[in-house]
């Protein structure tokens, strides 16, 4: 299944989630809030993301260690309440985890290239850039963590695998 | 087998692991701070129409301690700190420190001093710097608030892919006015901010050998400004002392280390000899250069403290450069012991005396301003030097601020001349 989209924010390496998610703002925890705040210190795209000017499946495009720094999960819930995708070129390792854990679409893409206003097509396998006619090879998610995906999340994972503790009872 | 593997075979009963392997170990201790009013809410939407009690597997093994933002700087705080309160009242959580002068503190702290870590355990924290508790030799590691949920209820973490270990290997002796701070920040500028990502750091050599608890706590905890999931020391008979003579503790300590044919994916050979007193520029923390190549520039403000340079030996430090002496106009120094413990212990040396005759205002324990919410937050165009451990844009509670990252020596000294100052220059 392929996704067609376009990038609506381009940010560089080492993006911090005090960036995407200021620590002032830690004592929001609501999934249904944290959003409010996604790049608040970067106030043009966190007023176009407040306004809902930005449409579910948009794409930031990252650079190196995308999401380094504190483990935070706000910094996932916040992207995920826009139903944002990430691409980068790699991400720091707890943000990839809460993102994939919150169902954030983390897309690990080595030698992405796209600016933003760029129209995408996203496959399972590669970032088509339609803009620049550049193409992508999508690095697979760690191993570890696509049982959680295939559950649709950690807490229907972690639900099912307490069931079945208790039916092994 | 690295250390890593070593723990993770036994938390799994595996005769063997090795990195790239996914498994489910058994946590030893999980730790949460204030944000485990998002575990809480995680926990209970596991359980929800499972028609099962929402119960933690196992009330012993779980610490909670407020750290963040203490007292709390609002009523939302408030507010989840109380709910936190209830929760481990519910539950049955002895280890749980609240806003105390007796047993409060920052929880990177808390744990040490209390013997809750042992080397062997699989530690996890909703804080990206439990790779502290490595220092112990634990693999310790940061997950997030819904991973957290998942272990309070199993009791297991899930699906961990074994990491790869880099091998540091540090000799010689450190000069004067050189400390395990410039000694990290050297690391870390060597690999940059992504270099260990997904790896353990294991530290070894004479060095660390000779190296106290506290020194190798830095080293630990800044791991993770590499990217790492742990940083690691082996237990030896300074682990067994600091558990002994420190964390009061009695029962048996389990000494458990890497086997001699151990396979590294990288080993880094640093002879402390030859470092210089280093700082981590804005806006981040590979950005590492000699203090000596940004002295001058003007300071607003200087931390001490957090859960990297906030211990008494730390203090010990900055009361003997500041002794006697004033911190410069217009500077403020705010100080942070990083425990209750550690705060009554530097009254009683006449440390806390020393700060305030200075000029310094000294703090409850807390992460404070490191994280930017509360107690001293940048003005526009400010510039910090802080013995903390990040310096993103933004960190201090302002994206028009900038702060520098160095050791209490450094801080000190500067605090003192009102500009980043090489300490080996004296005040």
């Amino acid at each position: 299944m392929s996704i067609n989209t376009k990038v609506v924010f381009k940010v560089g390496d080492d993006i911090s989630t005090d960036i995407i998610y200021p620590g002032r703002f830690m004592a929001t925890v609501l999934p249904t809030e944290t959003p409010q705040y996604a790049f608040a210190d970067t106030e043009e795209f966190n007023k176009k993301l407040n306004a809902k000017l930005i449409p579910p499946d948009s794409v930031i495009i990252g650079g190196k260690n995308f999401g380094c720094g504190s483990s935070r999960e706000q910094a996932a819930s916040t992207l995920k309440g826009y139903d944002l995708i990430v691409v980068a070129k790699h991400f720091a390792r707890i943000f990839l985890q809460n993102s994939i854990n919150l169902g954030l679409n983390t897309v690990i893409c080595p030698n992405i290239d796209a600016n933003e206003g760029d129209e995408l097509e996203i496959t399972p396998t590669e970032v088509i850039d339609k803009t620049s006619g550049k193409t992508f090879a999508i690095e697979p998610l760690p191993k570890a963590r696509q049982a959680i995906v295939d559950a649709g999340g950690l807490i229907p994972y972690t639900k099912k695998r307490l069931l079945e503790k208790h039916q092994n009872k | 087998m690295t250390l890593v593997e070593k723990i993770l075979a036994k938390a799994t009963n595996q005769a063997s692991v090795k990195s790239g392997d996914v498994l489910e170990p058994k946590v030893d201790l999980a730790m949460s701070h204030e944000n485990a009013a998002i575990v809480i809410n995680q926990f209970l939407e596991v359980y929800k129409d499972t028609g099962l009690k929402a119960n933690v597997w196992d009330p012993s093994k779980i610490t909670l301690i407020f750290d963040h933002r203490v007292p709390a700087e609002g009523s939302k705080t408030a507010t989840n700190q109380e709910k936190i309160r209830k929760f481990a009242a519910e539950q049955g959580i002895h280890k749980f420190h609240d806003i105390r002068g007796d047993n409060g503190g920052i929880c990177h702290q808390i744990l040490p001093e209390n013997g809750y870590v042992r080397p062997g355990y699989v530690v996890v924290g909703t804080d990206s710097h439990t790779t502290s508790h490595g220092a112990l030799g634990a693999f310790s590691f940061g997950i997030g608030g819904t991973e957290m949920a998942a272990v309070w209820t199993l009791g297991h973490a899930l699906n961990i892919e074994v990491p790869g270990t880099i091998k540091v290997i540090v000799e010689g002796k450190f000069p004067t006015h050189v400390y395990p701070k410039d000694l990290i920040l050297h690391l870390i500028g060597q690999l940059t901010a992504e270099g260990a990502n997904f790896k353990v750091i294991e530290f070894h050599g004479p060095t660390i050998k000779a190296m106290s608890t506290s020194g190798r706590l830095v080293l630990c905890n800044m791991s993770v400004e590499a990217g790492a999931t742990s940083g690691m020391v082996p237990a030896d008979e300074e682990t067994a002392r600091y558990l002994r003579e420190e964390a009061g503790v009695n029962d048996r300590i389990e000494m458990i280390g890497p086997d001699p044919d151990a396979k590294y994916d990288q080993v880094i050979t640093i002879d402390v000899s030859k470092l210089v007193p280093l700082t981590a520029c804005p806006h981040t923390v590979d950005n590492v250069k000699p203090v000596s190549e940004v002295e001058g520039i003007k300071l607003n403000q200087i931390v001490v403290g957090s859960c990297t340079n906030g211990r008494l030996d730390d203090l010990e430090i900055v009361a003997n450069v500041l002794k006697g002496k004033k911190v410069a106009k217009n500077i403020r120094l705010i100080i942070f012991p990083a425990s209750g413990r550690i705060y009554r212990e530097a009254l009683k040396k006449g440390y806390i005396e020393i700060f305030m005759e200075s000029g310094a205002v000294v703090m409850n324990p807390g992460c404070g301003s490191c994280l930017g919410v509360h107690q001293g937050a940048l003005a526009d165009g400010d510039i910090a030097l802080a013995t903390t451990n990040r310096n993103f844009k933004g960190r201090m509670g302002n994206p028009k601020g900038e702060v520098y990252l160095c050791s209490p020596e450094t801080a000190a000294v500067s605090a003192i001349t009102g500009k980043i100052t090489d300490p080996r220059k004296g005040g």
